[in-house]
Formats: structure tokens, sequence, C-alpha cells
């Protein structure tokens, strides 16, 4: 009897702090809906009013006439795509390599690779734009991506994974002279599909997300990406709170609706490269 | 016939006979060529956009470089580095970050431990919870403190709307020297709870039922079986978010540049990272941003090396 008792109290508690928890988390998101369909009036309403009294979705369009969020988006989108797919395949090559080959200088040159996990990227900051400068790159998509397109973590992942890999699935394919090129992509990377699924969309998400670099390397408004878009927007509203969150509402619901259709492979792809790296 | 591991193999032995070894079979010699093809993409990029700027970084660290004048830059020697000991805005950057780290940390870990807790239990509608709040972990940064910018905003902000209605005076947040760093963590919280608590729920989940089987048998109340069984076993796990919440601390910089652009009121929330940028991009004072940039990476590397002996000790592996 008390212990069923103490179960439904147990219980209880569990969903009440779960969902002050999750009223703490999503709030946020329904005041920037609420605000973003305001009208100008109704921003400096005092109280302030969690939902509008009517919906001004016209927001949106005045805040795409101010400024190109769909260039932005299109930049975000080539810039993130190229950086993501160099790393999984420069990735996928040395990841094999440190895996399965045999070479002079081979431990050596993987603490080169993993040695590069320790340097805060901020650090090469000035003498990548230095560097990016003197090739005339500043303010274009080469200086956006290109000092970008290797990942150490990539690769030591995908490492990880091949190790696991039988060898034998490779072995009568060696037999029959077969290359290693076409081992590692007919063979190997079939069946590391999962890991590759998990490291491309760890590396898009946390891409997708960069400040610093395309802040200092873009000039002009045509090559903002989306991050650096929506800051200098945020700016721009100045007090036009309405449009300020109709631009947030913009560069976050794209994010949001992937994520709700593939929220198990987000969650999981997290705890996974989390846990192991 | 396929390669055995060879770390075994070439552990110990001279690399440059090694490579003569390589060089004279010609078994040996087409793998070590099909190696250096694979490598030779991802080594470049390395080599060029990473290690070649880091030692660049060094050299101007030691030059009084100003950009945007016509000074020629000068050799310094260490003067970089023993002017930011007498600098104050150097150490208000420091101490900024310790504060941010000294109030997040604790908060995130005690939070989402016990958010992973409640999550783990074979309860209906878990999986709606664990959206919930993983939703600000995939919201853009930059969106993210817009949307905190909003409601922290005196006038037409939400919170002092709400604090109005228990009858506590309208606050300036992110404007006040004593709100403003406690008013960024409170987004940083909400924006990396979820991260972490998938992290723990993971370690929960890899953490054998066998234990609290026995320790239900013996008796072992809810406090006992969490104290001595759940939090020596997910140690691992605890250390890895910590130390992963130390080193992301220090190099924190888009939340502060979004919310307070200028660096707070009385450079409250000028971090080391926002005071680097600062200096290197708004003021060009390239040698002294070097340097400062140096002094990270030597902040960073000495807690990494600092915490790896430390876990080598104290956490309990499985």
């Amino acid at each position: 009897m008390s212990y069923r008792l103490g179960q439904f109290f147990g219980r209880f508690a569990s969903y009440v702090l779960l969902i002050a928890l999750s009223v703490a988390t999503v709030f946020p998101f329904v005041w920037m809906v609420g605000t973003a369909l305001k009208s100008r009036q109704e921003v400096f309403a005092y109280p302030p009013t969690l939902w509008p009294s009517e919906l001004h979705w016209e927001n949106f369009t005045r805040v795409l006439e101010m400024v190109p969020f769909l260039k932005f988006y299109m930049n975000s989108l080539i810039v993130t795509s190229a950086i993501t797919f160099f790393q999984v395949l420069g990735a996928a090559l040395a990841g094999y390599a440190f895996a399965r080959l045999r070479f002079p200088f081979k431990n050596a040159l993987f603490m080169l690779y993993i040695a590069t996990l320790i340097i805060p990227n901020q650090v090469t900051m000035l003498p990548l734009f230095l560097l990016v400068s003197r090739f005339g790159w500043i303010d274009t998509y080469q200086g956006l991506t290109v000092p970008f397109l290797a990942s150490a973590f990539a690769v030591f992942f995908l490492r990880q994974f091949f190790q696991t890999i039988p060898r034998e699935l490779e072995e009568a394919a060696v037999m029959d002279g077969a290359s290693r090129r076409r081992i590692l992509f007919q063979i190997v990377l079939p069946l590391a599909r999962p890991a590759l699924a998990t490291i491309t969309l760890f590396i898009f998400l946390s891409e997708w997300d960069t400040y610093l670099w395309p802040l200092i390397v873009t000039n002009s408004e045509a090559m903002r990406t989306l991050p650096i878009g929506l800051r200098f927007f945020v700016e721009e509203s100045g007090s036009q709170m309405n449009l300020m969150m109709a631009g947030a509402v913009m560069a976050v619901v794209p994010i949001l609706l992937l994520f709700f259709m593939a929220q198990r492979q987000f969650i999981e792809g997290i705890a996974m490269t989390g846990s192991k790296g | 016939m396929l390669a055995k591991p060879t770390t075994k193999e070439t552990e110990g032995r001279n690399p440059f006979l090694e490579l003569v070894r390589y060089v004279r079979n010609p078994r040996l010699r087409r793998e070590m060529l099909a190696a250096l093809a694979f490598l030779a993409p991802s080594l470049l990029v390395i080599v060029v956009f990473v290690y070649l700027p880091i030692l660049w970084a060094l050299g101007i660290s030691f030059t009084d470089w100003q950009a945007g004048t016509t000074r020629p830059a000068r050799f310094v020697g260490v003067q970089n580095y023993v002017d930011m000991l007498t600098s104050g805005d150097f150490w208000n950057a420091l101490k900024t970050t310790l504060y941010f780290m000294v109030l997040k940390l604790p908060l995130d870990m005690v939070l989402s431990l016990a958010a992973a807790l409640l999550l783990n239990q074979k309860l209906r509608g878990m999986s709606f919870f664990r959206v919930a709040l993983f939703m600000p972990v995939v919201t853009s940064m930059v969106a993210a403190a817009a949307i905190w910018r909003a409601l922290y905003n005196p006038t037409t902000g939400y919170f002092n709307a709400l604090l109005a209605t228990v009858g506590i005076a309208p606050q300036r947040w992110l404007r006040d020297p004593n709100l403003a760093m406690p008013s960024v963590v409170l987004v940083a919280l909400w924006k990396g709870l979820g991260y972490n608590t998938v992290i723990f729920l993971a370690g929960l989940q890899g953490i054998s039922r066998t234990y609290y089987e026995a320790a239900a048998l013996d008796g072992a109340t809810a406090w006992q079986r969490f104290r001595h069984i759940t939090l020596p076993l997910l140690s691992p796990v605890t250390y890895f978010v910590l130390l992963i919440g130390v080193i992301n601390s220090f190099q924190v910089f888009s939340l502060m540049h979004v919310l307070a652009p200028d660096g707070g009121p009385l450079n409250s929330l000028e971090v080391l990272v926002f005071y680097l940028y600062r200096l290197t991009f708004q003021e060009f004072r390239f040698g002294r941003g070097a340097a400062v940039s140096f002094i990270l990476f030597a902040i960073v590397l000495g807690l990494s090396l600092l915490q790896q002996r430390f876990a080598e000790k104290r956490v309990h592996y499985e």
C-alpha cells in the first residue's frame, strides 16, 4: 500500500518537474512566434502580451524586403554543404588509412591530426585572415570554406568505426587484387553508413552555426551566412521587436522542422559523437 | 594476407629505417603510396590551415604589429605577454570568463543530470519531453540570443512584465552590471541543457540493470542507489561533460557578442575571446591580439592536461 502510494507520488512529482522544465524550454519559442506576429503598436503595449490580438503575417514580407534572408540561407547552405562533404570524404580516406594500411610515421602522423583537436580555433583566426586575404579570398565562398575542409575529429571518429568492421570482409577483395580505393568505396563505406550519417549530421549542425570566422571574413551583405545576416539584422531592426523576432523565426523554423522530422537521428547522433568522442 | 594492426609492429623501431624498408619492398611500397594518397587531402588542409597559421600567430605575438598604420612591425620579444599581465582589460576578460564558467557549470551539471534521471524513467510521454528539452540545442545561437534579448528588453520585454505581476520593480537585465552575467548564463543554460542531458542519458542507459536489482534485494533506498551505483558508474560521463564544459566556457563568444555587442555595462560581458576579437579585428593590434590568443591556447591546453591526470586517478571506469 505505502509502496504503491510512494510510487504514485514519485511519478506525479516527475511529471510536474518535467512539465515545468519543458515549459521553461519552450516558452522563449512561444514568445518569439507571438512577438513576430504583433503589430508595431502592440510591441509597445503595456503590459506586454504573450500572444498578439491580431496576427500580422506581413511582418515576414517586410523583413524580406529589408534584408535578403533567402540569400543568407543559400550562402549557409552552400558553405555548410561544401565543408561537410569534404570533411566527411577526407575523413573517410584518412580514417581508412589509419585503421587499415601500413606505412611509416603512422603514429606520428596520427598524433599530428589529433593534436589539432586541442587547438582553440580562435588562435588561428588572425593568421587565417591574413592568409585568406593574401589569396584574395576575403568575402568569397573560397574564403568561407577552404580553410575548414578537413576535420581531425571526423578522421578519429571514422577510424574508430572502421576498426570495428571485421577484416575478413575485405580479404577476398584484396586476394582478387582490388585497389584500396575500390575496397574503401565498394565494401567499407557501404558498411559504415550509420557512422557516416552520424558524423555528417554532427558536422553539418556545428558548421551551420559557425559565427566568428564568417563575421571576420565577410564584408558585403550578399556574402553573409545566416548567423551573420541575422546578427546584423538584429542590430538594424533596433526597437522593432516584431521584425527582429520575425527574422529569428525565419532562421529557426526550418531547422526545427528538420529536427522534428528526424529527432531520433539528431539525438542519437549527439549521444554517439558526444560519449565516444 | 591483410595487414595486422601496425602499431605494435612499428613500435620502437626507427621510422627512418622503416621508410627504407617500405621503399625497397614493392608490396609495402604500394601500400605506403596508397596511404599517402588517402592522407594527402586532409593532411594538406591541416598543415596549411592549422599548423602554418599557428606558427605564424606565434611569430606575430612577438611583434608590435599594428595594422592600418605606416609604422613597420618590430620584434619586441615577450613584451606583449608582459604588457598583458598589467593590462586591466586582460584581467577583466579573464575574470569575466571565469565568472561565466563558475556560474554556469555547476548549475548546468546538476540540472542536466537531474533532467536525465527524470527522462530515464519508464514513463509515458518521455520522448515528448526529450524533444522539448532538445529544441534549444538545434536553435542557432544568434537566433537564441535575439529571442532572449527581446525577452530581457526593459520596456517591451516579457520578464519585467512577469516581475510586475509579483510586485517586483523592473530590472535592466543585460544593462545592469550585476545582472548582466547571470542573465547571459541563463541563456547559456537554456541553450545547452538538452545537449548535456542527452549525454548523461546515454551514460545512464549504459549502466547495467543488475546493479540496481542487487541493491534493491539488499533494501537500498533510492538515494543510496543513486549515491553508490549511479554516481560512481556515471563518473566517466560526468568527467567528459565537465571537461567539455570548461573548455567551451573559455571559448564562449557569439552569445555575448549578440546579446551585448559593446561588451556589456562596465565591460561585464567582455570574455576572453570577445577581448581577443576587439583587439585584433576592431583595434587591429595584431601583435597584442596574437599574444592573447596564445594565452587562451595555454589555458585550454593546461586544463586538458590537468584534467586528464586528475581523471586517471579519480574517475571510476567500469
